[in-house]
């Protein structure tokens, strides 16, 4: 069937690829391979808004928090089952935690979106710092301290065949990325995707074409918030811990440099990015044993984003897609 | 006697205190071409702007297709039949010439989200259907062989045809052109002439179109309405507006001393 066919072959050749690498790896290095899925969807979704729609969110962390505290306080105050059933308990979890977030997203998104550029950076920053503020002052969220002890992925037991909890973690989450991808890029193959990419080019042409770009912005601020959501549930699940020192605005920073990076509008190049970006502050991580102590980390990090924006100011992908160069030679052939 | 597909009643525009538009009033009827003309800064374009919900006119209504689009939004008089071209070219740059006028079908399409990200068969039918549509309507203009390019690397005299594809793409009605031959050379103006008169009859349009080239205006308009300073000087046949003093005074000015 067409609907699933592509999804469900990348989703095997992902399990495949990064269950492989993390069975022979530890655990510190199972985490990051987690982490690249988390980071994914969040450059993906964030993408949405600042690459394709064109309005300059600052305030994805917010969702995110909102997302990943939502998962928390659910997944501790319910009976977590062990075993099989944890799988679509969890899902339903990183459902709901993808709707609130998308809620949030509406009631911030349809009052701000009416602002541009600059402003709308702004009133989103500010959204993701009263979450991040309030999340420290309010007891119920455990204030300063966060939530802890939030259930991990069980070992699944198949009579003797054990499926190891980071299989298990690495299944759920690769289900998420690759729903978050095929849902966006379908999304953008399609009429309101196009919307999309009108509200980015002209407003005012695309309003003349019949466009309500009102609902167009806001349309894609809540799904890019319902995927933040998405992640930051992942994020909960696969640290076990949540307090609001995590969601700070660098969060956000963090996935504007993604969408930056990769290329405005590229989902490849976001892709790409969200690897570099998640992978280079850890490789770098040994330099210290060579540079006698002298944590060089952030500077060779922070070097790296320069030279790429200075060299390829459109991003690593531009808006070209990986497979657009096989694409376009295909068409010109039929 | 049918009522105007275009009822313009007394709609005026003011910006502060300046009145761009005073109290102008035009009836066009259903399959007619008419121009709308007059010196710059006449205020021709803040009307296309009023008709068209840029702006909210100050006072007066207009009246479509016996239907008010008093306090609509654009992309609803544009649901209502009535589309624009851009004096200066707002093409969406950095797509194809394809997904522009694609993007123009939006406000037909009925498949759902459900069919979007099933890929199902109505997803598929109706995506087809609307690219043989929009490659139909760029064969006309001679714009097929280049549907894959970026809009923003078109010759400038193309970029003037995509933005009339892509306004007959959205299904319109009537359709105002605001200075469709601005730039182009005589050759290509007279082109463009043929070319409206021809989807005028294919599709079945009402056309008004603002226009600096009088013998352009006055070789195929039906209907002239001429504004200066905000105001309706005068309306009516190419002979009539032709020969009528206070247009002459309008463009040429008169004698100081007479004034």
């Amino acid at each position: 069937m067409k609907t699933f066919k592509i999804p469900i072959v990348a989703s095997l050749v992902i399990i495949l690829i990064a269950g492989s690498v993390g069975m022979l790896a530890n655990s510190y290095i199972q985490l990051i391979l987690l982490f690249l899925f988390v980071n994914s969807i969040m450059g993906m979704s964030l993408n949405l808004i600042n690459g394709y729609t064109g309005q300059f969110s600052l305030g994805h962390a917010g969702f995110i928090a909102i997302g990943a505290y939502f998962t928390s306080i659910i997944s501790t105050s319910v009976p977590f089952p062990s075993g099989l059933g944890a799988l679509p308990v969890a899902g339903f979890i990183t459902i709901g935690s993808g709707l609130v977030a998308g809620l949030v997203g509406y009631f911030v998104g349809l009052p701000s979106l009416r602002l541009k550029g600059d402003y709308l950076a702004i009133v989103t920053l500010g959204f993701g710092e009263i979450i991040r503020v309030s999340l420290n002052n309010i007891p119920f969220f455990g204030g300063a301290i966060g939530i802890s002890n939030i259930p991990s992925f069980p070992e699944l037991n198949f009579g003797g065949f054990i499926i190891d909890r980071f299989l298990v973690a690495l299944i759920f989450a690769t289900f998420w990325a690759v729903t978050c991808f095929f849902f966006i890029w379908r999304l953008l193959n399609s009429s309101p995707g196009r919307g999309f990419l009108s509200v980015r080019e002209d407003e005012i042409a695309a309003e003349a074409m019949g466009i309500n770009t009102t609902k167009m912005k806001v349309q894609a601020f809540v799904i890019s918030s319902f995927f933040a959501g998405v992640a930051g549930s992942l994020y909960a699940y696969f640290t076990n811990y949540v307090s609001p020192a995590s969601f700070t605005f660098l969060m956000s920073i963090d996935a504007v440099i993604m969408v930056v990076l990769g290329g405005m509008g590229s989902m490849t190049g976001c892709l790409a990015s969200a690897f570099f970006i998640t992978l280079l502050p850890e490789i770098l991580r040994s330099l210290k044993d060579y540079t006698y102590g002298i944590d060089l980390r952030m500077v060779i990090y922070s070097l790296a984003l320069i030279l790429i924006m200075i060299l390829r100011p459109q991003g690593l992908f531009g808006e070209k897609e990986i497979f657009h160069h096989w694409r376009k030679n295909d068409k010109s052939t039929t | 006697m049918t009522s105007p597909l275009l009822d313009v009643q007394n709609i005026t525009m003011q910006f502060g205190g300046l009145k761009a538009v005073d109290s102008f009033s035009m009836q066009i009827s259903k399959g007619q071409l008419a121009g709308l003309i007059g010196p710059n800064g006449a205020g021709k374009t803040t009307v296309f702007n009023m008709l068209t919900g840029v702006y909210q006119p100050t006072s007066g209504q207009v009246v479509f297709n016996s239907k008010s689009l008093t306090g609509l939004k654009p992309y609803q008089i544009s649901h209502h039949g009535l589309t624009r071209t851009f004096q200066n070219i707002r093409l969406f740059k950095n797509l194809t010439v394809l997904e522009n006028v694609l993007i123009a079908g939006h406000q037909h399409i009925k498949y759902t989200w459900w069919d979007i990200m099933t890929l199902n068969k109505s997803f598929s039918l109706e995506e087809k259907a609307l690219n043989e549509k929009g490659k139909q309507i760029l064969n006309i203009f001679g714009l097929y062989e280049k549907w894959n390019e970026k809009a923003s690397s078109l010759p400038y005299g193309e970029q003037r045809k995509l933005e009339i594809v892509r306004a007959l793409m959205t299904s319109p009605e009537m359709i105002l052109l605001d200075e469709p031959a601005a730039g182009m050379n005589h050759s290509e103006t007279h082109n463009l002439m043929e070319l409206i008169a021809k989807i005028r009859k294919e599709f079945n349009l009402t056309v008004l179109l603002i226009e600096h080239d009088m013998k352009l205006v006055m070789g195929i308009c039906e209907n002239i309405f001429v504004l200066d300073h905000g105001v309706k000087i005068e309306e009516g046949i190419p002979s009539k507006i032709q020969s009528s003093p206070k247009v002459i005074e309008a463009y040429l000015g008169v004698d100081s001393e007479t004034h």
